[in-house]
């Protein structure tokens, strides 16, 4: 089972968002990071995936274009867990992740029961599961959403940076944890992640997008982030370390121009 | 021989089990409630009759006194079903416009649903103008219906140009509601002062108009649209997660929220047409369910109608009561004992659930 896009355009009225974005490939069982600069398109990408934004091009699951099934259809296999999301409706944090997972079924069938409890368990979650969504915090909020993400079991899951409002704890934990399930059970997993350090540390593939909505880069973390490219697509100075028996990292140095023009604080 | 798997007694499932059984009491005890207002609203009025006469004359009304099953027959059951048909109507709208248009203050109040049927009626009141030829006797009913219809599906209109927000909804709402006050202004000032007494009287809304044909169409909208939120119930739960979240879901949302709402303007535009405009009871009833059982749809609309139900029952029995001789209009009593009731409420839970 792969997920392929070929040919994906998007344009928001006349504005061209995602350009002829395409050799895009994710197997199962493995990470894969989506990244690029604010504006590249990445919700957009991920969105287009999910069948939530309109487009031209393919994406397909194998041989089947997604495009085949209706919207309920399409989010059981592809989910896509949109970023800052996580709301305060008047709803337990069992009831939320249960709501996810039966979809239509009005009684609850113990089996669901059982899987939100154990996707609880593994999000550090069970202890909260009475819990009111507006008593949470920003971050457990977000860690609801994942586990409602992750409670449906669809075949794709892609999550848009799922990551930004946990404490460095529950980032780590949260990543290792997609890493083993996404291992465990097949799945495809797509991140869209703004750390270039944990994208390079966690996932085994990458998709590198730049400004004007084009893929500037797809292939292992090693090939995708050079000094070079990050200079080009993020207009970064970075060193990139690849140490034999440490994670790998990526030290942003300087900008190389400076927002609005040379003299940006005179102006100021 | 393996030991017996040592049973986990107190998971998140049996205290999330724990928890619906909470709600299913809690909407039992609330329609033990209704039942008990319904059957006191029944019993209570001028002529002063025993419960047990006028549970005599409803079981056997021929064996009962002519004047007694007349008086019960004809006039109370009538206006004590209506308080509890309206009152589920107007919550039951209210709780799906809020779930709808993520907000809060919507209800058929706000969003001119009511002012555009108060225009609708006195239309028929002032200058006798019928919208939908026809049924004289119901000119006033069918004005108001047609109205508050009209004003509904305005609002879906504007809803389905792109980039419109369910803000964007409300506000349109409430521009509504000013403008159909407004017309609603012209007509008073033109009217004669008959008329204008008439109309006042109607905007005041009164359960005294009810009759067994009016619950029976009331009863039937609710019968129509009440299903379909029941079938909906998920989607309606995962619209509360959020526009996008509630896609990616699986939710097709601007369907829903059409269905939805002209479901909803179904009912609050029935209700209004037959009782007049009262308000407040499509805010309160579904934050005071939305307080007790939160907003699975599964508990939380049949919590929303029924706690309607209630408080427009006890609405009827207070109309009746707090002025010995005198019936009040429901509107005045909705807005005065119940709104410092339910500002006290709201004061007092501070759980914020509006992101």
């Amino acid at each position: 089972m792969t997920l392929t896009v070929e040919a994906l355009s998007v344009r928001f009225g006349s504005t061209p968002i995602l350009r002829d974005v395409g050799g895009l490939r994710a197997q199962p069982g493995e990470l894969t990071a989506l990244i690029g600069p604010n504006g590249a398109g990445k919700s957009t990408l991920l969105r287009s995936i999910a069948g939530i934004e309109r487009y031209s091009g393919q994406v397909s699951l194998d041989e089947t274009l997604l495009d085949s099934f209706d919207i309920a259809e399409r989010a059981r296999h592809v989910y896509y867990l949109p970023q800052d999301s996580g709301t305060r409706a008047a709803l337990s944090v069992f009831e939320a992740v249960l709501l996810a997972r039966r979809t239509t079924h009005v009684s609850d069938r113990r089996h669901d029961l059982q899987r939100v409890r154990h996707t609880l368990q593994s999000l550090e979650l069970e202890a909260y599961a009475e819990r009111d969504l507006g008593q949470l915090s920003g971050g457990q909020r977000q860690r609801v959403a994942i586990a409602q993400a992750v409670v449906r079991e669809p075949r794709v899951l892609m999550l848009d940076e799922p990551t930004s409002a946990l404490d460095l704890h529950h980032q780590l934990q949260v990543l290792e944890w997609l890493v083993a399930m996404a291992r465990e059970r097949n799945m495809i997993v797509v991140i869209a992640i703004h750390d270039l350090s944990l994208a390079a540390r966690f996932s085994r593939h990458m998709w590198l997008m730049g400004n004007g909505g084009r893929v500037q880069a797809v292939g292992t973390p090693r090939e995708v982030l050079t000094e070079a490219r990050l200079r080009e697509v993020y207009a970064i100075h970075a060193h990139v370390d690849w140490p034999a028996d440490e994670p790998p990292r990526v030290t942003p140095l300087s900008a190389t121009r400076s927002l609005g023009g040379t003299s940006s604080w005179q102006n100021f | 021989m393996t030991a017996a798997p040592a049973v986990d007694t107190d998971t998140s499932i049996d205290r999330y089990l724990a928890r619906r059984r909470k709600h299913y009491w809690l909407l039992a005890v609330t329609a033990l409630l209704t039942c008990l207002s319904l059957l006191a609203d029944i019993s209570i009025g001028p002529g002063q009759y025993s419960i047990g006469e006028v549970l005599g004359a409803i079981a056997a009304p021929e064996s009962a006194p002519r004047a007694l099953s007349v008086i019960v027959w004809e006039i109370r059951l009538p206006v004590a079903l209506m308080a509890i048909v309206v009152g589920m109507s107007l919550a039951g709208a209210g709780a799906e416009m809020q779930t709808i248009l993520n907000n809060p203050l919507a209800d058929p109040f706000t969003l001119g649903v009511s002012a555009a049927a108060s225009f609708g009626a006195a239309l028929a009141i002032v200058m006798g103008v019928a919208i939908f030829p026809g049924a004289e006797e119901l000119l006033t009913t069918l004005n108001a219906f047609i109205m508050a219809m009209a004003a509904s599906m305005l609002i879906w209109l504007v809803s389905r140009l792109r980039g419109v927000s369910v803000q964007t909804m409300v506000l349109m709402g409430i521009a509504l509601m000013f403008f159909f006050n407004a017309m609603l202004g012209i007509l008073q000032y033109i009217a004669s002062a008959e008329s204008l007494q008439q109309l006042i009287f109607w905007s005041l809304g009164s359960l005294s108009r009810a009759s067994w044909p009016k619950v029976g169409i009331a009863a039937l909208a609710l019968v129509v649209t009440l299903p379909i939120f029941f079938y909906a119930g998920w989607r309606l739960t995962a619209l509360r997660m959020g526009d996008l979240q509630a896609r990616a879901l699986g939710v097709n949302v601007p369907r829903l929220r059409l269905v939805i709402l002209l479901c909803s303007s179904l009912l609050a535009a029935t209700a209004v047409a037959f009782v007049g405009t009262v308000g407040f009871i499509g805010l309160v009833g579904p934050h005071i369910a939305r307080m007790l059982v939160g907003e699975d749809q599964r508990i939380f609309l049949p919590m929303s109608a029924l706690t309607g139900a209630l408080l427009m029952s006890l609405t009827s029995i207070a109309s009746k009561t707090l002025i010995p001789g005198v019936l009040l209009p429901i509107g005045i009593i909705t807005a005065l004992i119940g709104l410092p009731f339910f500002v006290s409420l709201i004061l007092r839970s501070r759980r914020e659930v509006w992101g």
